[in-house]
């Protein structure tokens, strides 16, 4: 449906329509997350037809990972989602493990969770700066990325990397934190969680930042359903569904016994979740929703990131008193020749940006026959093209910055 | 300074318009100097403001510990930027848009008053002169967008000539305030009628000129494309807006010249609204009278007094200061915000700015004519000896009788084809070096 | 288990569209026939107490041994599987569909197997289905815009599939 149709409303009389202009966005530009390229039709300032180029980083990840054995591909999934590769690393290991039926020591559960959160936190750091960097606020990029620095020294730390870190191995991990980790940990999460209503001041509750972001690109629930969104996008119109809480049991055992909440917004009361257990600062309350802000838009989505970062704290805490409290093995990797059993394995984990899903299918030997990976983003990008049709070219890279997409999860 | 060269150098005879000429390019080398160091310096504050807000250092290396001569650095390694032209654009005025609106923004100084009497030249209707030649900038920028050849610098300058011209209108609504309650169009002549104590000050004039001053910075930040309001160069959206397709020296060309513009409507600020050149405290009286100045007869006869020149001096160092305020506040605005939409910007003019500068302005009349109280003594003093201050017709007069040598109110006469003087005389000089004739 | 009432509801409803029953494996699929997937996967979604309406995930598996000594020792005919994952947000169930299609239509003139497309059903399928399309050479009817989306517009093979071989050279860049 684009504007070229006739009898399209937004057309008042066919005659003084002017010509539409085709422009591109990328695959070179300062605002898409990644290459990717939007091929818009625009009438003037207002976007008509918007198609989604992807590819352009397809690096081959599922015919390579029929050549790898199952530890040997951990490093490919470590670059699909490069902002949250702990993440895919669990993902990947979490399905090997479904495979071969292993089953993970508690303490390296315990460091799972720890890990996995530390990222989403990194993640949505990345996320938020990034957003705010779209938009033209050039300041909470660098206080996001200050913060995250300290997360990825953490992490560098424990595994040696920095970004691509290929630490949460099928098994377990390659090694366990180093001594102190955890201590250091705390510090950070101690200094971490006096400067998150610093963000909120900086964007959250800016009235710029809420003109440019209440009421745009509107997702309802429904339609987020059917564009198999995930994640804080489906959640941020107002669906309660989250991979810990609903998903595989191999996964939610992982959160046994951790206390914290889904970010989603009550539809009875309009509200959410507010319980942090003094993650946030004492006597604040989270940031009101905006009169402007409806349902489904990209000032939800970005809060329910706002949020969860809140709610990672909160695990993070848990967790680090679980592992310090815990003893036994890490959970030592399986064996770089495993083979794997005949059959096939298909997992979903809560990444930071949506579910992510990996599917093994194996025939007996120690490469398998098919690697599929299932990528959050795949599906969160295409809803751009219906969310942005007959917004103003400046709301593009909002919609597109709310929706947090990574070429590297895309393109695999 | 020309009847100086005329004296002493090429005679008054035929010769004389030699001086002149001579006079004229110092000035011009002098506006120009000041203005692109300025830049220089403004740019390199920008790094630093921009660096101390988010968290980290900003320049460091270059020139010292501060990064002093960074800026000097970029420069050399714009200009030995290879100078090309992309194949679609119009070639001509392609390379004919920076130095539009270079000249735009430089010109406008010419009337722009850094202290009593220190203006390249004296223009009676000063305040229309610079905000007329500032708005002959966006031609710069829409031929920039169109010349460009690309969709995107086209979209940039499209909005940008929007933004401008329609945030002309709440901008002179705003400067009118000023030019009513002063009576005059001449800026010297504002900025010394706010002499004396801060009180003085036009912004504390009254509250409706107060609001009037806040909206003034707020169109003047919009009219000179700084965020919020930088949707012309928005860099997220636009790669770069109209300036995409230009590198090395031309780029940088646009970039003075919005750093000029900066300063420019910062120091249009000062002048209606913070006092010009004058402190919060007088001054000028008292060193004038400290300092003394020149025994009347010798060589330095027709050069001003000591006394003089350090007054003029401070009120120089007042302007460049509060502009400079200005220029932070802009900057520091900039890296705190994030960015308007283009209807969201049309909206706020059209919506708010163009309406509270409306009603400040009903206000402010309505406070005059009412003789409401102000914490100023503008009633009291003569506005017509400000006024025609430096005025043609009043210098005129002025060379033809002789003042005492002790009347305060006396000027220096000056010669009434002078294109520019140097000298600061302030109204309180006490030494009056006679009559040049 | 719930699964089993919804199986006999598809039997009921399908007969002989419903091939095998697989509820045991790790994860329980349920293998049809590609006339019949259309309408298995509608009722999947319109289903009470299941409402299937999130499609996570369709793969296209190639099973094919180049190999022939390899293919000897298997007992499954070279064929194409297509997997496709579901899931219900409102009822946390998950399911699996599977389909065995030929590998070619026809091999000699390379025509693409062919199956429906399930973007009517689901709106994500569409992007989801160009993939397997681009990658495995799956041909699915009643797509609305089938054509490549990883792959450059004039790439031409099938990247995943076994028997797929590097072009020698692309637009002067060499290929291997």
């Amino acid at each position: 449906m684009s504007a070229t149709n006739i009898d399209d409303p937004r057309i008042v009389e066919f005659d003084v329509r002017t010509d539409e202009m085709l422009i591109n966005m990328g695959p070179q530009h300062p605002s898409t997350h990644g290459v990717l390229r939007l091929a818009l039709r625009t009438d003037g300032e207002i976007v008509a037809d918007l198609e989604p180029h992807i590819g352009y980083l397809h690096r081959c990840a599922e015919k390579i990972g029929e050549n790898l054995t199952a530890r040997q591909f951990v490093p490919y999934t470590d670059r699909m989602d490069y902002l949250a590769a702990m993440n895919m690393n669990l993902g990947w290991s979490l399905t090997i493990e479904k495979l071969l039926d292993h089953d993970v020591p508690e303490k390296g559960r315990h460091l799972r969770v720890l890990i996995g959160e530390m990222n989403r936190v990194a993640s949505h750091l990345v996320a938020m700066g990034t957003y705010g960097l779209d938009l033209g606020a050039f300041s909470p990029f660098l206080y996001a990325f200050r913060e995250r620095e300290k997360i990825l020294d953490l992490f560098e730390k424990a595994c040696g990397a920095r970004l691509t870190y290929s630490y949460i191995a099928p098994g377990g991990a390659t090694a366990d934190l180093p001594g102190g980790w955890t201590a250091e940990c705390s510090e950070f999460i101690n200094q971490f969680k006096k400067i998150i209503p610093e963000f909120h001041t900086l964007l959250t509750t800016n009235a710029i930042f809420i003109a440019r972001t209440a009421g745009i690109g509107v997702l309802s629930p429904r339609m987020a359903i059917d564009y198999g969104c995930t994640g804080p996008v489906l959640r941020g119109s107002g669906v309660y569904h989250d991979l810990r809480f609903h998903g595989e049991e191999r996964y939610t055992e992982l959160y046994d016994g951790y206390e914290f909440d889904v970010i989603c917004m009550d539809s009875e009361t309009g509200k959410y979740p507010d319980s942090h257990q003094g993650v946030y600062k004492d006597g604040l309350s989270y940031p009101e929703v905006p009169s402007d802000a409806i349902l489904g838009d990209c000032w939800h989505r970005f809060y329910v990131r706002m949020l969860e970062v809140v709610q990672s704290v909160r695990l993070i805490e848990q967790s680090i008193a679980k592992y310090d409290a815990c003893s036994g093995s890490h959970g030592e990797p399986i064996k770089l020749t495993q083979k794997l059993p005949l059959g096939e394995a298909y997992l979903e984990t809560e990444a930071p940006r949506g579910q992510m899903g990996f599917y093994v299918v194996s025939d007996g030997q120690s490469n398998p026959w098919r690697v599929r990976a299932r990528s959050s983003c795949f599906s969160n990008l295409y809803v751009t093209a219906p969310l942005c049709r007959g917004v103003l070219l400046a709301d593009v890279p909002a919609v597109v910055g709310s929706l947090d997409v990574v070429m590297g999860e895309i393109d695999r | 300074m020309a009847e100086f060269f005329n004296e002493y150098i090429f005679g008054n005879g035929p010769w004389s318009w030699l001086g002149y000429v001579v006079a004229a390019l110092i000035a011009c080398i002098l506006v120009i100097h000041v203005v692109a160091v300025g830049a220089m310096g403004f740019i390199w504050l920008e790094r630093k403001v921009a660096g101390r807000i988010q968290d980290r250092l900003g320049p460091t290396r270059v020139g010292g510990k501060f990064g002093w001569l960074q800026t000097l650095a970029d420069g050399i390694k714009l200009i030995a930027k290879e100078d090309f032209t992309p194949d679609v654009a119009d070639r001509f005025l392609f390379k004919i848009a920076p130095y539009v609106a270079f000249a735009a923004s430089f010109s406008a100084f010419i009337a722009l008053p850094f202290a009593d009497g220190v203006v390249a030249n004296h223009v009676n209707t000063a305040v229309f002169f610079v905000l007329a030649v500032l708005g002959l900038e966006v031609f710069g920028v829409i031929l920039a967008g169109y010349g460009s050849g690309s969709k995107w610098s086209l979209f940039g300058a499209m909005r940008e000539a929007a933004q401008v011209v329609s945030y002309e209108v709440p901008l002179g609504m705003c400067v009118v305030v000023p030019v009513f309650l002063c009576g005059t169009m001449n800026l010297t002549t504002i900025g010394n009628m706010q002499e004396g104590f801060i009180t003085n000050w036009l912004v504390f004039n009254d509250p409706f000129t107060f609001v009037i001053a806040m909206v003034y910075f707020t169109c003047a930040t919009a009219s000179v494309n700084r965020a919020p309001f930088d949707l012309a160069e928005a860099e997220s959206e636009l790669v770069a807006g109209f300036h995409t397709e230009y590198s090395g020296l031309r780029w940088s060309l646009f970039f003075m010249a919005e750093y000029g513009s900066m300063f420019l409507v910062s120091g249009l600020a000062v002048i209606l609204f913070f006092g010009g050149s004058n402190g919060p405290i007088p001054v000028g009286d008292w060193l004038a009278n400290l300092l003394g100045g020149v025994k009347e007869g010798s060589i330095g006869a027709n050069l001003p007094s000591l006394g003089a020149i350090t007054v003029g001096v401070i009120g120089v160092a007042n302007f460049i200061l509060k502009g400079v305020i200005g220029v932070i506040v802009m900057i520091w605005i900039r890296w705190t915000f994030p960015r308007l939409r283009i209807d969201q910007v049309m909206s706020m003019c059209l919506k708010y700015c163009v309406p509270i500068a409306a009603f400040g302005f009903i206000g402010a009349v309505g406070w005059e004519v009412l003789d409401l109280p102000t914490p100023n003594n503008l009633d009291e003093k003569s506005r017509y000896e400000y006024h025609e201050k430096w005025s043609h017709e009043y210098l005129e007069t002025q060379q033809q009788t002789k003042p005492a040598a002790n009347d305060r109110h006396a000027r220096q006469a000056v010669p009434t084809e002078a294109i520019i003087t140097t000298v600061a005389v302030s109204q309180n000089a006490v030494e009056v070096n006679g009559g040049k004739q | 288990m719930s699964e089993i009432a919804l199986v006999t509801q598809l039997k009921d409803k399908f007969g002989d569209g419903i091939v095998t029953v697989q509820l045991d494996a790790i994860d329980a699929w349920v293998e049809v026939t590609a006339p019949a997937l259309l309408g298995v996967c509608e009722f999947l979604r319109d289903v009470e107490d299941y409402h299937f309406d999130m499609c996570n995930c369709i793969t296209a598996i190639d099973y094919l041994h180049t190999d022939p000594k390899k293919a000897e020792k298997v007992d499954w005919a070279p064929h194409m599987e297509l997997v496709y994952h579901l899931s219900s947000v409102a009822t946390k169930l998950t399911l699996v569909i599977k389909v065995k299609i030929p590998r070619w239509k026809d091999e000699a003139t390379q025509q693409l197997p062919e199956i429906p497309s399930v973007a009517s059903v689901w709106t994500t399928a569409i992007w989801h289905e160009r993939e397997v399309y681009d990658l495995s050479g799956v041909n699915f009817i009643g797509h609305p815009e089938l054509k490549r989306i990883l792959c450059p517009d004039d790439w031409e093979g099938h990247p995943l599939r076994k028997d797929y071989e590097m072009p020698l050279e692309y637009h002067g860049m060499r290929g291997r």
